[in-house]
């Protein structure tokens, strides 16, 4: 049996924290990165809350440390401050005796500077440089080449599940053989296409967003990035890495149903949990915690609710929804919530749904709504995107049965 | 009234790109969602854009799209009531 | 890793789309760029679903459609795609509403619409595809992801078939932008004299080009993909030799051994250099082909090599029209692919008589 494959490397950013420790710190101290609106430029900075990266585009560059002969995207910058962090996490060297690659996700690239300077890209063409970036694998060759990522790259973009399934891409990356190491993750910035693109779809919380709660009215946005290096088990155990957690399971399934809507009964999210479950050699008992994505619309918790019920019945384990910390970071959400997931594990701690106060009635499920103690071996992720597009992974503190 | 529901029945046309229907085809009490015209929670967001663009009637709550866009003649009849 | 090709479907601007023809038809004009040849669209779509639909995800319907069919397959284990840019009209279309009207009165559905994944949604969707679906869009490189992807997924026996796609459109807006960046020509020229034009940057092109990917072969199976490799940005020619002659060596082949090699000229004298430095060094005794003034060049037009180097085995002729240095073995068996976009996405791809 094939070496199972394990998480060595952490790297995030997001409206809570600019790395991993100013991540947990914020999640373990309940303190949202939801707030009025100060560095996108957008009419309707006063009608909505976000979750911004409270940092301006001189601020991330010089976090970032990004060579300024290239023109960079808040995507591509927010992607190199948390692959970096990864990457020394990891410690990864560049010795070449392992190949090492890149997936990354996005759902809009390059968008961020695109509509600064679109009007431009038409008509007189300044600003020219920044007609290559818009495209959604610009990040990813950024990052490939500031870090020297040379044996493989590549980008997914499956609307908000697109950087769960850059995990589930690139594990298999490496037990195929075709990689020895992987860095996974995605990243997407604010901006003012993806904002008023989901106020025409009326579904932007005017006020801070509740997951699960009856009176949820929608979802704020955010942004952000993280990455994860991945490597074999039996890589990280020989160079003494720390493990974080294990890749156990993961699956990919289509709700099939509508483009942006989620049908009834929650098919697609209920088949990917299912298989993700299935695939980590568990049962649906094993589970300890689901980190749900949980949006605050009330098509989603609905769906997500109902399918849930369906796979667990009435043993549904302890949940949480984040997004009420950091917003929806679209295509980084389903690393995001990795990362959440993960400092679960590493802090045997059950993340809080914040902002819920009433169960939805239809469902009557209440989410952990405290920082809680617990024993947690196997926990749980759920990214759901337009197109029907429903991704679940498995992480665990030790190896499960099959790997 | 007659006036409005011939405006609508084209602007809605236009606006859904049902481009092989003629105004002729839809008749004004026909639910234009589910059996009927077979619309769908899309064109009820297009609906809305379409009131506030055509007709300045701003709609703030989605749900409320439900009763309005039954059909073109509770939406020409919602319209006249609001319309200064 | 390998699969089989069991169906094809191509939308692109050839008369690619028939069964009947192949290439002994070939249509030449005189445009600054290459549009698909419209299909009969009502004929393959509803028409109630149809009237939202743009022209990428259409003529994606139509690609899956006919490889589907033809591979006797009505719901694939899973449908993969690639695209470099995505939905180019509907994310313009969003994005100039969102400009000119300063944020306000925008309709949702081009925003909807303008998410990568939307043509692998819309197919799921047609069949009630509950499978997985994934999309890759890193530019040059989106097609050959999805289709190592399928390659992978074939070997873990996760799937028997698969459905698997690249595809592109071009817009007047994004070709006009795309030659601010000197990527594409400006002036019309007629394609089938692409490789005498002397203006920078290459002929811009699209299309859908969708393949049913299988672990067995069946009686109608094509060819059989048996190797691919992707490598970026490669310092200099001398690089990009070494790699396909890894890649061959990785195949247990030598270069005697390869019947035909479809390089991927595009009419930029700049980038065809490396093309040509290839077939002059590396494939001096190699009978050669090119395709793009067929297709046009874009970010999956790889896959339209694919759909080439698929036919030209199953029919055991290389057309005249795409020979380059001429042909004049019998029936090839092994088909090299090596394609660059903008000489930072370079890929060998590998197919085989089955």
């Amino acid at each position: 049996m094939s070496s199972p494959i394990v998480v060595t490397g952490i790297g995030i950013i997001s409206s809570i924290g600019n790395n991993l420790k100013e991540t947990t710190h914020a999640l373990l101290h309940m303190q949202s990165g939801i707030k009025p609106v100060s560095i996108l430029n957008t009419r309707h900075a006063a009608d909505f809350v976000l979750g911004e990266v409270k940092k301006t585009q001189e601020e991330l560059n010089q976090l970032a440390n990004a060579d300024q002969t290239k023109p960079w995207t808040r995507t591509a910058l927010l992607g190199l401050i948390a692959a970096r962090e990864a990457i020394q996490d990891a410690r990864l060297d560049h010795s070449g005796a392992f190949k090492t690659g890149i997936v990354s996700a996005s759902t809009v690239g390059g968008m961020d500077r695109s509509e600064l300077y679109y009007k431009d890209f038409i008509g007189e063409a300044r600003h020219k440089e920044f007609i290559d970036t818009h495209h959604a694998g610009d990040h990813t060759e950024k990052i490939a080449e500031t870090l020297d990522i040379k044996d493989y790259l590549t980008t997914i973009s499956t609307a908000c599940s697109s950087s769960l399934n850059s995990i589930m891409f690139g594990t298999r990356l490496i037990k195929n053989g075709i990689l020895d190491r992987v860095l996974v993750g995605g990243s997407d910035a604010l901006s003012k296409f993806t904002l008023n693109g989901f106020n025409t779809l009326m579904i932007l919380d005017k006020e801070h967003c509740r997951p699960f709660d009856e009176s949820r009215a929608g979802l704020n946005l955010g942004e952000g990035a993280a990455y994860l290096v991945l490597e074999k088990e039996e890589a990280a155990l020989k160079q003494g890495k720390k493990i974080y957690a294990y890749i156990s399971g993961y699956a990919n399934a289509n709700d099939a149903h509508h483009q942006t809507a989620s049908s009834e009964e929650g098919n697609g999210p209920f088949l990917a949990m299912q298989h993700a479950i299935t695939k980590a050699g568990l049962i649906p008992d094993d589970i300890d915690y689901i980190n749900v994505h949980g949006t605050g619309t009330e098509n989603n918790d609905l769906t997500e609710g109902m399918a849930m019920k369906r796979l667990f019945g009435t043993r549904i384990p302890p949940f949480s929804s984040t997004k009420a910390f950091t917003g929806h970071t679209l295509g980084a959400a389903g690393v995001i919530e990795s990362v959440f997931s993960i400092i679960a594990l590493q802090e045997q701690k059950l993340l809080p749904n914040i902002n819920f106060k009433t169960a939805i009635p239809e469902i009557n499920l209440i989410p952990v709504t405290e920082v809680k103690n617990a024993k947690l071996g196997h926990v749980l992720t759920n990214s759901f995107g337009f197109g029907g597009n429903d991704s679940t992974v498995v992480f665990s503190s030790n190896k499960t049965r099959v790997s | 009234m007659e006036e409005l529901i011939q405006k609508l029945k084209v602007q809605i046309i236009e606006q859904l790109n049902l481009e092989d229907m003629e105004p002729d085809d839809i008749d004004e009490t026909d639910p234009l969602f589910g059996n009927g015209l077979g619309l769908d929670s899309i064109d009820a967001l297009e609906l809305i854009v379409l009131l506030e663009k055509e007709y300045g009637i701003k709609i703030e709550n989605p749900k409320d799209g439900q009763k309005i866009f039954y059909s073109i003649k509770s939406m020409a009849e919602f319209i006249e009531s609001h319309q200064k | 890793m390998k699969a089989y090709i069991n169906g094809i479907g191509a939308v692109s601007p050839q008369n690619t789309l028939s069964q009947e023809h192949f290439l002994d038809d070939v249509v030449a004009v005189e445009e600054r760029f290459l549009q698909v040849l419209k299909p009969d669209y009502k004929s393959f779509i509803d028409p109630k679903v149809l009237r939202r639909m743009s022209k990428i995800v259409r003529m994606s319907i139509v690609a899956a459609k006919t490889a589907l069919d033809e591979a006797g397959i009505a719901k694939p284990d899973a449908i993969l795609t690639g695209t470099g840019m995505g939905c180019q009209a509907d994310t313009e279309k969003f994005l100039n509403a969102v400009l000119d009207n300063n944020e306000t009165l925008l309709n949702p559905t081009a925003f909807i619409q303008s998410t990568h994944n939307t043509m692998g949604a819309q197919i799921a969707l047609m069949q009630n595809n509950h499978n997985y679906n994934l999309t890759y869009v890193n530019r040059g490189f989106s097609f050959e992801s999805a289709l190592l992807d399928g390659l992978m997924l074939i070997k873990e026996g996760e799937v028997k078939n698969l459905l698997l796609g690249g595809i592109d459109e071009i817009t007047d807006e994004s070709w006009l932008i795309s030659t601010k960046n000197d990527m594409y020509k400006t002036e019309p020229l007629n394609n089938l004299q692409l490789l005498n034009d002397t203006q920078t940057g290459g002929l811009s092109g699209e299309g859908a080009n969708f393949f049913v990917l299988a672990g067995q072969k069946t009686s109608n199976s094509y060819a059989c993909i048996s190797g691919l490799d992707t490598f970026y940005k490669p310092a200099n020619e001398q690089v990009v030799l070494e790699k396909i002659l890894d890649f061959l060596k990785k195949q247990e082949l030598e270069l005697k051994d390869i019947d035909l090699v479809i390089l991927g000229y595009n009419g930029n004298p700049i980038s065809d250099n490396i093309y040509m430095h290839l077939e002059n060094e590396l494939f001096a005794e190699n009978a050669t082909a090119y395709f793009k003034h067929l297709s046009g060049e874009y970010d999956t037009a790889v896959s339209f090599a694919t759909w080439l180097a698929a036919k030209i085995i199953k029919n055991g002729v290389v057309p005249s029209n795409v020979q380059k240095r001429k042909y004049t073995g019998t029936a090839p068996k092994k088909v090299l692919i090596y394609n660059h976009l903008r000489n930072l996405y370079h890929s060998p791809i590998l197919l085989e008589q089955v």
